[in-house]
């Protein structure tokens, strides 16, 4: 019988209306990677954040190590042996590694850098972990962020790892490598609890896997002895089916093409560098690549919010560079860019949905006064159309959950039946009852013939949704290719920086 | 040259109180413009002490502690109850103001006693003075009061503290990334509250080299908007205490300029308050060129003004 780590029973966590945990049971055993697995909003992330102290528990008890505690900050829970990596990285910019692992932890009063990142460097000797300690961190990539995060926690001694979705933001061969380091770590006595929402991770790195909905545990199996299917319709709560059918339409005229698109951002460093590309009518040109990859100001320079510096924009052969944003929504160009706090591009966080609906279309309307009226019809349209849960139509947007948030978005932006829609992260943090739900909008719109320019996270998804991948790598467009003649493995290396060209030369990860 | 050098020095001595005073304040994330407001606390409280005990030590203490009260008043505000912290930094300014003028209406004309005076007689340095060449740039600096001497000490005591001590790592963590130094086991409301109280008695000490030292009397609004300039000068000299010693002395020369021009009979008559608005307009074109001027290791703090509730969500 393998020794108990950590041990919570009957969690209660509320939120002002909304019930976070309600009687959560959840252990972790020694040497074990425990996935922690639930749609957005079930719960998850508030778990464990009251193992590392950042919250603390209404009612219900805490075991760490077989004894009750009581963890009043991450301070305390530090010194537990608990070690949170959280999803946004909780790094100092400024600061070096060395610099960041030492934080809230040495003891003496001086810095000494020398015995101190000889210490540190025998932790990583010890777990087999690779980076430069004198880099500052905004000069790091995200995997190698992570990597000092990880760094840190182990520093400390911590024998409770939690990892907050950390495959989010990082390439194929980063996640494998993240695996292999947290194999070790278990192999070395960790206990590892991993919260993602990504089923085939949860397959392939953990050994047991604990299921939430809407706050409540649904059941906690080992993973060998279940399966994909199993685990989504614990998750859902009903079955689903998981595969995204691909329409295939008949290509249309050309709609938008893009010639040599180069644009710059801080520093005059080239955030876009000669981006070249067409996008016909009625086709998905799927864009893939890491975040802050470019993806950001190619949807702004698109949507005339980005001053381009070179390069052409033809909507419909017209060259739209240099036009104003309401001039380029005139031509029937929509984007909905979903950031990473959610709350859109676009929409106004204290208005309701019908203001919200209103701020596209006023413009529109002649004299001085604002009718409501249409705005009204379309906020109940789109809300029936796109099954948005909300108390009313005149509920403050903020007030909604994310994913009832980005549909309003969405619903605004289909609703102007636009002949390009430019969508960013549109079912970023969704669960996966409400991404599928935007899967087929998006559908539906392309077999009406709408360009769509698709910019995803989800491999898997845009291999299936899309007719074609671009890939953008540092601002460079390192391939565009047909999405039935690739794999994810391939797509990895272009968002790594190698070109199609070179990848297709290889031919391991190319189906023929 | 030399004298004017030493001038400069002089002048600049309570800048560089204040601007270290806002340093601190702002390395824990907190943007404070009652610097102004804590520096005339400072300047009334030290001058009713020298007054009242002709204790130089006490006079001083009397300057910090007072500097720290207004400090307090805003930590507790800011830190505590998450006000707006321009706001509250306003309004502790205009207290400030008031509670110096109020408390010194009974000070008006009052004169430092000789007894207290000689205390802050400058002090020089021996057999430094007499090197050839360097000895006269030696005196620039190494003759002076004690006071003086003090914020030479103060200056390389911030400076180790904040760079290669874990309590100034720490600090900084604090004032670039709040929720991460939170997450990585510092008490940030200790933080906070500690640095915004050490800023305001240096503050309060600033404020007191006016009204004891360089003065020495007591005047309305004795600071004269050099609240204002510290906070100005904090951006100027990047949030680092040695510069910010050498920001204190530009200024500090900018300010007495003006009257060694009067005294050079140059053939064409400067108006004398054109030349004593050198150091305001000056404060504008540090800001522009703050502004204009794009490095990565000359940026404020990360979560400058920004309030931190750790539940928030």
């Amino acid at each position: 019988m393998n020794k108990t780590y950590v041990e919570m029973k009957n969690i209660c966590k509320t939120f002002g209306v909304i019930r976070a945990n309600r009687n959560v049971n959840f252990s972790v055993y020694e040497g074990e990677i425990h996935g922690l697995l639930g749609e957005n909003g079930a719960g998850k992330s508030t778990l464990v954040n009251m193992l590392s102290g950042i919250y603390t528990p209404d009612s219900g008890s805490i075991f760490i190590h077989g004894e009750q505690v009581n963890i009043h900050s991450p301070k305390h829970a530090i010194e537990l042996g608990i070690g949170m990596i959280h999803q946004h990285f909780k790094l100092i910019d400024v600061l070096t590694a060395a610099e960041n692992v030492l934080l809230g932890h040495s003891q003496s009063v001086f810095i000494s850098n020398k015995s101190r990142i000889k210490s540190i460097q025998n932790v990583m000797e010890k777990y087999g972990m690779e980076i430069d300690l004198n880099k500052r961190i905004m000069d790091m990539s995200v995997s190698e962020k992570q990597t000092v995060e990880i760094l840190k926690v182990l520093y400390r001694g911590s024998k409770i790892l939690i990892l907050d979705e950390p495959t989010a933001v990082l390439t194929p061969q980063e996640i494998d490598k993240l695996f292999t380091v947290l194999k070790n770590l278990a192999e070395t006595g960790c206990a590892i609890i991993i919260i993602t929402h990504k089923l085939n991770e949860i397959m392939s790195v953990t050994d047991r896997v604990t299921v939430l909905r809407q706050g409540e545990t649904v059941s906690t199996l080992e993973t060998r002895k279940t399966n994909i299917r199993e685990l989504t319709e614990l998750m859902v709560g009903k079955p689903v089916n998981l595969s995204i059918e691909r329409i295939h339409s008949r290509k249309g005229d050309l709609l938008l093409s893009v010639k040599g698109l180069t644009a710059l951002g801080e520093h005059n460093v080239p955030v876009l560098d000669n981006v070249t590309f067409d996008l016909y009518e009625g086709e998905i040109l799927g864009v893939a690549g890491v975040a802050g990859s470019g993806q950001k100001e190619l949807c702004e320079a698109i949507a005339g919010l980005y001053p381009v510096e070179k390069g052409d924009i033809y909507f419909k052969g017209e060259n739209i560079v240099g036009f104003s944003p309401r001039e380029i929504i005139k031509r029937g160009v929509s984007m909905s860019f979903i950031p990473e706090d959610r709350l859109g591009m676009g929409l106004v966080p204290s208005m309701n949905m019908i203001d919200n609906m209103l701020l596209k279309d006023y413009v529109n309307q002649p004299g001085i006064t604002v009718n409501r009226k249409p705005a009204k019809e379309k906020a109940e349209r789109v809300s029936k159309r796109l099954e948005i849960q909300a108390p009313s139509i005149y509920t403050a947007i903020r007030k909604l959950s994310g994913g009832n948030i980005q549909k309003v978005l969405l619903g605004r932006e289909i609703d102007a039946n636009p002949h390009l829609l430019i969508t960013a992260y549109p079912v970023r943090g969704l669960d996966i009852g409400a991404s599928y739900n935007i899967y087929d909008l998006l559908k539906e719109q392309k077999q009406k013939g709408v360009g769509i320019l698709y910019i995803g996270e989800d491999l898997d998804v845009l291999i299936e949704l899309c007719d074609r991948i671009m890939v953008l790598c540092d601002g460079k467009v390192t391939g565009i290719t047909g999405s039935e003649s690739i794999t994810k493995e391939g797509l990895g290396l272009m968002m790594a920086g190698e070109t199609l060209s070179s990848i297709k030369k290889g031919d391991v990860v190319c189906k023929s | 040259m030399i004298p004017f050098l030493k001038n400069a020095v002089i002048s600049g001595t309570p800048l560089t109180f204040a601007i270290l005073g806002a340093m601190y304040n702002e390395k824990a994330g907190n943007l404070n413009l009652g610097i102004e407001g804590m520096m005339l606390l400072g300047a009334v409280a030290g001058f009713q002490v020298a007054i009242l005990t002709e204790n130089p030590i006490l006079a001083l203490l009397a300057a910090m502690i007072f500097g720290a009260l207004g400090a307090l008043i805003y930590a507790f505000l800011t830190v505590t109850l998450r006000t707006n912290q321009s706001v509250t930094g306003l309004a502790l300014t205009i207290f400030g103001t008031g509670l110096s003028r109020f408390w010194g209406k009974r000070l008006m004309g009052t004169v430092l006693p000789e007894s207290f005076s000689r205390n802050f007689r400058p002090v020089s340095l021996p057999f430094l003075s007499k090197i050839p060449v360097l000895g006269p740039v030696f005196s620039v600096f190494l003759e002076q009061d004690l006071f003086v001497y003090l914020s030479y000490l103060i200056v390389i005591l911030s400076g180790i503290y904040l760079y290669y001590t874990r309590f100034g790592l720490n600090l900084r963590a604090v004032g670039e990334n709040t929720a991460a130094a939170d997450a990585s086991g510092i008490n940030v409301t200790l933080y906070k509250y500690v640095h915004i109280l050490i800023g305001g008695a240096l503050c309060g000490l600033g404020g007191a080299y006016l009204s004891l030292v360089y003065v020495p009397s007591w005047q309305d609004n004795i600071t004269s908007g050099r609240g204002w300039i510290a906070i100005a000068l904090v951006i100027f000299t990047s949030w680092s205490p040695y510069r910010a010693f050498w920001g204190a002395f530009l200024f500090g020369g900018l300010d007495i300029v003006g009257f060694r021009i009067q005294t050079l009979n140059l053939p064409i008559s400067l108006n004398q308050h054109f030349l004593r608005m050198l150091p305001y307009i000056a404060t504008i074109l540090v800001i522009i060129v703050g502004a204009i001027r794009k490095s990565t290791s000359h940026m404020p703090p990360g979560n400058l003004g920004n309030p931190y509730f750790r539940e928030e969500r």
